[in-house]
């Protein structure tokens, strides 16, 4: 199937101007290929949903990205640069940060120290400076505070600080890993079904959040999501994946008309 | 009062020695890595007080000067913190069961190496180690502030990014390195801080004990001290003093039970030289029922938060 008619806009490896490039990028799990041969671009500023039935690659995708996963094939540019094969830390270093498809916090860690340590990677105290409590280092823990509990009334969690992570509803913990992934002030978001578990109210509220970060702080996110009628409404353009492979490239309305994945992903419902 | 320092001066200052020992397996664990490597880097810091104090410095007769025992604490903890580097970079590489087996087995090269060498006297081992102070319990001078040095270390490394990285790393590898925590970097950080401080507890310890040979720091210590770190807690840096002050004191306070009299021979005998069945038990059960050891983070805080609330 060919892509051709929706990604036209840029051709398929994307265009220079790109924050994050994904040029034919493969990754293969024993005989199953997981991503096979994926190629688009991420512009600077841009909504980019990522959409897909069960196993068709997307969080994959994402773990390539973030480098947790190594591909076997194509490369990875963000700003221009290549990032494949980085280790998940440096790639962090670089402003991309993520969410988790099944929530992973610091559990036995109270809600503020897990958005404290996103900001790892804006901070420089070490070891010494830290332990001895010199000037810097104490002017800096302040301002990781403060800037921690901005997050937490920002995803609506302030008055639970100290609680820790595992005691907090599904819903409530997609919300924390939102505000953990922003603590790292990052220029590329990658959001993984932050809206799984979260009822109409929830998600609403969830859209609104995405929204105001993004025009606030200028991010440029890439958003997988299994809630049709959210991507629709949140993203820009829309990719869509089927068993490892892009099969269509667009606008949200274009896509929706894709009979491709009308097909693959919409089936019976269209 | 007089009478019980001068009796238990021993074992009051291994108590407190023990505790600094537990810490140091602590901090590798504050980041989630179970090692054991602590009694080698311990034998070290031993050694090389042993060595120093016997055959390089030679004072003249009478009391060692305590700066010198200062000077070998400081050798001990910067050889012991090389060695910590040179093994926990490759053996970091290890997770879980297997690091804590590479370590073992650490442990157990560091002794066969110890038995064979001429410098630290093979088998005999080094003996007639000066003593700084004229009585036992004067060793708390070197002991107690060394425990409070530590203890302060680790409550406040807690509250650092440093700190705050490491039980990230514990919590979630992985999550923790998505969020910018290097892993390897943090690993081996933590685990040269914990050889540089058991380094400077067998400097110490040499002369308390007044010799030092292959079968100080073995991996029976290494028994002991993951009891007192799972027994006393594990999530706490309380936990692990606590560990190590009490575990090495209920030997001594069974003994005590034992001979009290009217108990039958064979509870009274189990009282006296069952302490390795204990501890034994103690692990077994402590790790099935209280996981997180007797004193947790929720623990403490309730025990603050009751004056408060009363």
């Amino acid at each position: 199937m060919s892509v051709a008619p929706v990604a036209a806009r840029d051709g398929a490896a994307g265009s220079h101007a790109d924050l994050l490039v994904i040029d034919g990028v493969t990754c293969r799990f024993g005989g199953v290929i997981a991503v096979n041969a994926v190629s688009f671009g991420v512009a600077r500023g841009e909504l980019f949903g990522l959409i897909g039935p069960n196993g068709a690659g997307k969080t994959t995708l994402f773990n390539l990205i973030t480098g947790l996963t190594a591909p076997n094939g194509g490369r990875l540019r963000h700003r221009g640069e290549d990032i494949t094969g980085l280790p998940p830390h440096r790639v962090a270093e670089r402003g991309i940060a993520r969410t988790f498809q099944n929530v992973r916090l610091f559990g036995e860690l109270g809600a503020l120290d897990n958005v404290m340590i996103a900001r790892h990677v804006r901070t420089r105290s070490g070891l010494v400076s830290g332990v001895l409590g010199l000037p810097a280092a104490r002017r800096e823990e302040r301002e990781t505070r403060e800037r921690a509990e901005e997050l937490l009334a920002l995803v609506g969690l302030d008055d639970r600080r100290e609680e820790r992570a595992r005691n907090f509803s599904y819903g409530d913990q997609r919300r924390l890993e939102v505000a953990r992934a922003l603590a790292l002030e990052p220029e590329l978001l990658l959001l993984d079904e932050p809206a799984a578990g979260m009822n109409a109210g929830e998600k609403r509220a969830l859209s609104d959040l995405i929204r105001s970060v993004r025009a606030r702080l200028g991010l440029t996110i890439l958003l997988i999501e299994h809630h049709v009628p959210l991507v629709m409404d949140l993203c820009d353009r829309i990719a869509v994946l089927n068993f490892g492979e892009l099969i269509a490239l667009g606008a949200p309305a274009a896509v929706q008309k894709n009979p491709a994945v009308i097909e693959a992903y919409l089936g019976d419902e269209a | 009062m007089a009478t019980f320092f001068a009796t238990y001066d021993f074992l009051l200052v291994s108590m407190v020695l023990a505790a600094v020992l537990a810490l140091t397996l602590y901090l590798p664990l504050m980041a989630g890595q179970l090692s054991v490597a602590s009694p080698g880097f311990y034998a070290l810091g031993g050694y090389v007080a042993a060595i120093l104090s016997t055959k390089v410095f030679h004072p003249a007769p009478g009391l060692y000067p305590v700066p010198l025992v200062l000077l070998e604490m400081a050798v001990a903890a910067l050889a012991s913190g090389i060695l910590g580097l040179a093994v926990g970079l490759p053996a970091l590489r290890l997770r879980g069961i297997f690091l804590a087996l590479a370590t073992i087995a650490f442990v157990q090269i560091l002794g066969v190496v110890a038995l064979n060498l001429e410098v630290t006297g093979g088998a005999i081992g080094i003996f007639g180690i000066p003593q700084p102070f004229s009585s036992q319990l004067q060793y708390m001078w070197l002991a107690v502030p060394l425990l409070l040095f530590s203890m302060l270390f680790v409550a406040r490394l807690e509250r650092t990014r440093t700190g705050r990285a490491l039980l990230a790393l514990r919590e979630d590898e992985l999550a923790a390195a998505a969020m910018g925590v290097n892993p390897t970097y943090h690993k081996v950080l933590a685990f040269t801080a914990s050889a540089t401080l058991a380094g400077m507890v067998g400097a110490i310890s040499a002369h308390f004990i007044n010799t030092w040979n292959s079968r100080q720091g073995t991996f029976d210590t290494s028994v002991n001290l993951m009891a007192f770190v799972l027994v006393g807690g594990s999530r706490t840096f309380v936990g692990p003093v606590v560990g190590g002050l009490v575990l090495t004191a209920l030997p001594e306070a069974l003994r005590g039970i034992a001979d009290v009299g009217g108990l039958p021979p064979w509870l009274a005998q189990f009282l006296r030289d069952g302490r390795l069945i204990l501890f034994g038990i103690l692990i077994a059960v402590g790790t099935v029922f209280f996981p997180h050891g007797l004193i947790t983070p929720g623990l403490l805080r309730r025990l603050r938060g009751r004056p408060r609330t009363a």
